[in-house]
């Protein structure tokens, strides 16, 4: 249901609230169906850091969606498509819980009884990311990493990096003939030179 | 924000038990849920929560964009470090049982070192993103 408020809201900041709520919703999900590590994940990071995140560009962009222009029918058409491809995928899903599935096969079974004397370490969910699957995990903390740099590569270093950023668009914004300007502003181009104000 | 007094006290006394909760979650790892990536989160919170009130400015003062951006890649460096040195004490990479003196300690030890890698590059990862994105209407000339 908040999927689907989420869905039509035009104004951003309450979609971005929606959205929240959402993440907190799977979490309590998750928590139902046993996962509490996702289930903790999930509130952290999805409930909370992201929607700050998310908080902190519409800073930036205003909280309001435009009016699209024409309807759009190709990208519905893509949606439509790709959610039938998904949900017909679900079909060859194993049923949930039954204990022949792949999941539940011996290594399932390994890290169950064995974990506790060759980990030692009694939350068997630590035990897989950090040991049995280390390689795994050292690669999320290089893809987190890999994604920061490219934020700030993207957006600037941020602090000490306020003088690097050369102070170049309003001054060109001011040398522009104003043709240009009323031009550029009739393109709508405030959202995208966000920084720049 | 910033005169709300109410707000201001609260936010002063909860910081330090957030923090102490984000280490909780990372040293409790191995008995609960929790792990390096929550723990990690709830540490970049407790500055969010500050920085709201406080402002960006005071918060970016007491842990400066440098730190955290040095504390991303910081992580990522002990994690790899822990599987270079169960490789050199003669162990495969990241195997841990020869960390210590018999397997499970060398597990035990070689977890909570991995996942402090993962709680300061989660932290110093969300902590640099939540600055730049914040920072950027400030700081615009």
């Amino acid at each position: 249901m908040a999927g689907a408020a989420l869905a039509r809201m035009r104004n951003l900041f309450t979609a971005v609230m929606l959205a929240g709520i959402y993440s907190l919703l799977s979490a309590g999900l998750f928590t139902v169906m046993d996962a509490v590590d996702v289930a903790f994940t999930e509130a952290a990071v999805g409930a909370g850091i992201s929607t700050v995140l998310f908080l902190a560009a519409l800073a930036l962009v205003g909280h309001r969606e435009k009016k699209p222009v024409r309807p759009a029918l190709l990208p519905l058409a893509v949606v439509t498509l790709t959610g039938a491809v998904l949900a017909w995928g679900t079909i060859d899903l194993p049923p949930y819980g039954d204990p022949s599935n792949p999941v539940h096969g011996p290594v399932a079974d390994h890290y169950l009884l064995e974990s506790g004397h060759e980990i030692g370490v009694p939350n068997v969910v630590t035990a897989v990311l950090a040991s049995y699957r280390g390689y795994d995990t050292m690669g999320e903390v290089a893809v987190v990493f890999t994604a920061v740099v490219g934020v700030l590569i993207l957006l600037g270093r941020g602090g000490d990096g306020a003088s690097e950023r050369p102070p170049r668009p309003p001054a060109s914004a001011l040398r522009q003939s104003p043709v240009q300007r009323a031009r550029a502003a009739a393109a709508g181009s405030g959202p995208s030179r966000g920084g720049a104000e | 924000m910033r005169e709300d007094l109410v707000l201001r006290v609260a936010a002063k006394m909860m910081a330090p038990f957030i923090v102490v909760f984000g280490l909780y979650v990372h040293f409790h790892g191995d008995y609960g849920p929790g792990g390096g990536f929550q723990a990690g989160v709830i540490l970049t919170a407790a500055l969010v929560l500050l920085s709201l009130v406080f402002g960006l400015d005071a918060v970016r003062r007491v842990v400066p964009p440098a730190f955290v951006q040095a504390c991303a890649a910081l992580g990522l460096v002990v994690y790899a470090g822990v599987g270079f040195a169960s490789m050199a004490l003669g162990g495969s990479f990241l195997g841990y049982d020869v960390l210590a003196s018999y397997p499970e300690k060398g597990q035990h030890l070689g977890i909570l070192l991995v996942e402090a890698g993962v709680v300061v590059t989660v932290f110093g990862v969300m902590t640099s993103a939540f600055y730049v994105f914040a920072g950027r209407r400030r700081q615009a000339p």
